[in-house]
């Protein structure tokens, strides 16, 4: 059971607000998720949850502001998936995946078995097993994306922040990480956040959408509520054409300008 | 296997004392039960026991510090071509070393401890802090580039301060010029002594630092995500290498390149990953100097060729090949 919250949240960099009093509340098992254009704020909210950069206002996991917890805490509540990986081409997947275990790991002490046993289950669930002695040098983008979520997943933390998780994927292995990330979250209750720029993925995996335009919130709501095409065109310059299926999944669809 | 016998034939070989091979056959005769006549005389034995084992110890212990002390300053700063002395600890233990002879012996050898290793660890210190203040503040991302730009500029800067301290000092410009050149020629059973607690201390941390160095190569921003308090890493790593090498120089002298040949060629031989480069270092480090120390005797016999000459001469032609291949790797 993990709530987050967050109350006039403000981020600045050289004095200049990427976000600007952002307010939410998302419950237990609560997927969120960010849309909005490139520099809109949705990756330093992203970064301010997982304690990686300096804010004014709150932000909460559980009612523990993150400020006042250790990095061991805050990794063993939150796992983050960032937007471009550092990734050390020499290091093997398996080890890299149990880097996912370091804030179970005391200072001075190595993994246990237990932290194997995890690294094994997750590589087996994302298909990775294969993998396990190989260099990330010699994996495609794709496979490396994986692993990265792969990592987070071995964290075994109760929150989950997405920062562009599947931008690197293609379309089948997109559909196959966000529905792993879909089960875990239905089978542990994890609450998550992601920030997406493929709108009808977004709306079809995330309970909530919020659309960010430089640092506020402009939008919010379900994916038919916020994925309307005269929202997209004031907030992207975009021109896209909304369809919604008979399910319920709302299709974005760009439109080409007319032939000559 | 390797290190002992190195060090056997480092204890062998040299240009006074008995021949080489005089050496088994009288440590033979020391075990029990056993008696053979080696044919050394008690000044021979002097000579193996009082000059030459000293020097193979602490060409152990400096090999050791210095590779150990190379590999986790990458580690920690990310860099595979940064090495102690790219981030000015060499030199400013050189002008804390300068400053000291410049004082003069005779008014500080009245002193309870000797002051040249607490100089020299002090202006390593400094150095090293004021080469990751300027890079960090310079460098937005803390590009390592940034960090070893600071180092050349922090190096030149004490290296000039040391020049001037010299030439106000004439005299001790002889002794200077030798300790910078690095000497294992006059080592005695107190220099090792001296240099021991630091080697030992700094090389018990760095060791238990392995598996974090490991985390760090993700980047600060993912370490930290993944629980890791990285500045007090990197803080404790940086204070331990940087005791550790400034002890070793004070000892020893500036003997180049050996924190970078060693850890690049154990990444060779047995991979990236700090839990085995960093022991492997303290191995293959105390193989390499030992090794090198072998020629600096007998290469112009009776003189010594310097042990930094031996040591540049293998390892700037390394360094050049290490660039190459990551450039092919790329």
């Amino acid at each position: 059971m993990t709530t987050i919250g967050f109350c006039d949240l403000t981020i600045s960099y050289d004095g200049k607000n990427a976000v600007d009093s952002f307010n939410d509340i998302l419950f237990s098992g609560e997927w969120l998720c960010l849309i909005g254009p490139n520099g809109a704020g949705k990756s330093s909210v992203l970064r301010a949850t997982a304690g990686l950069v300096p804010y004014i206002g709150s932000v909460a996991i559980d009612q523990t502001e993150i400020p006042n917890t250790s990095a061991r805490w805050r990794a063993q509540h939150i796992a983050y998936v960032p937007q471009s990986p550092v990734i050390p081409t020499d290091m093997s997947v398996y080890d890299y995946v149990l880097l996912g275990r370091s804030p179970y790991i005391s200072y001075f002490s190595t993994e246990s078995s237990h932290d194997r046993d995890v690294v094994s289950r997750v590589l087996e669930r994302l298909d990775l097993s294969r993998f396990t002695d190989r260099s990330l040098g010699t994996l495609s983008g794709g496979e490396v994306q994986r692993l990265v979520i792969a990592r987070a997943l071995a964290q075994e933390a109760p929150v989950l922040l997405l920062d562009e998780p599947t931008s690197a994927l293609d379309i089948g292995h997109q559909q196959q990480a966000l529905e792993l990330v879909d089960g875990l979250r239905r089978e542990q209750g994890l609450t998550i956040i992601s920030a997406m720029h493929d709108l009808t993925l977004a709306g079809l995996y995330a309970d909530r959408l919020v659309l960010m335009h430089e640092g506020h919130r402009v939008a919010e709501g379900t994916a038919k509520q916020v994925l309307r095409s005269e929202t997209l065109a004031e907030f992207y310059g975009v021109s896209a054409r909304v369809h919604h299926e008979p399910d319920g999944t709302v299709v974005v669809i760009p439109q080409r300008s007319s032939r000559l | 296997m390797l290190v002992v016998g190195v060090i056997i034939a480092g204890v062998m070989i040299g240009p006074a004392g008995p021949e080489w091979w005089r050496i088994p056959l009288e440590l033979l005769d020391r075990l029990p039960f056993v008696s053979i006549d080696s044919g050394i005389s008690k000044i021979d034995w002097n000579i193996v026991i009082q000059i030459r084992a000293p020097r193979v110890v602490l060409a152990a212990l400096v090999g050791s510090m210095l590779s150990l002390a190379g590999a986790s300053y990458q580690g920690v700063f990310r860099n595979p071509l940064v090495d102690p002395y790219l981030l000015g600890v060499a030199a400013g233990s050189g002008l804390g070393a300068t400053i000291i002879f410049a004082l003069g012996r005779a008014s500080t050898s009245t002193w309870m401890i000797n002051p040249l290793p607490l100089a020299a660890f002090s202006g390593g210190l400094i150095a090293v802090f004021s080469t990751y203040m300027l890079g960090t503040a310079f460098g937005k991302n803390r590009s390592s580039t940034t960090l070893v730009l600071a180092g050349i500029a922090v190096t030149s800067l004490f290296t000039a301060i040391q020049t001037f301290v010299l030439q106000r000092n004439n005299d001790v410009v002889r002794q200077v010029y030798s300790w910078i050149l690095g000497r294992l020629s006059s080592a005695t059973w107190g220099d090792v002594r001296l240099v021991l607690p630091y080697i030992v201390i700094s090389g018990g941390v760095l060791l238990s630092h392995r598996r974090l160095l490991d985390v760090m190569r993700v980047g600060d921003d993912e370490a930290l995500a993944l629980g890791i308090n990285v500045r007090r890493v990197r803080l404790i790593v940086v204070v331990a290498a940087t005791m550790g090498t400034a002890a070793a120089v004070a000892v020893s002298g500036l003997i180049g390149f050996v924190g970078i040949i060693v850890p690049h060629t154990v990444r060779l031989l047995a991979g990236a990953s700090y839990r085995l480069v960093l022991p492997l270092s303290v191995l293959l480090g105390a193989v390499f100097l030992v090794a090198a120390d072998i020629p600096s005797r007998v290469l112009s016999n009776p003189a010594e060729t310097p042990i930094g000459v031996i040591t540049a001469f293998f390892g700037a032609p390394f360094f050049l090949i290490l660039l190459r291949s990551r450039e092919a790797s790329r």
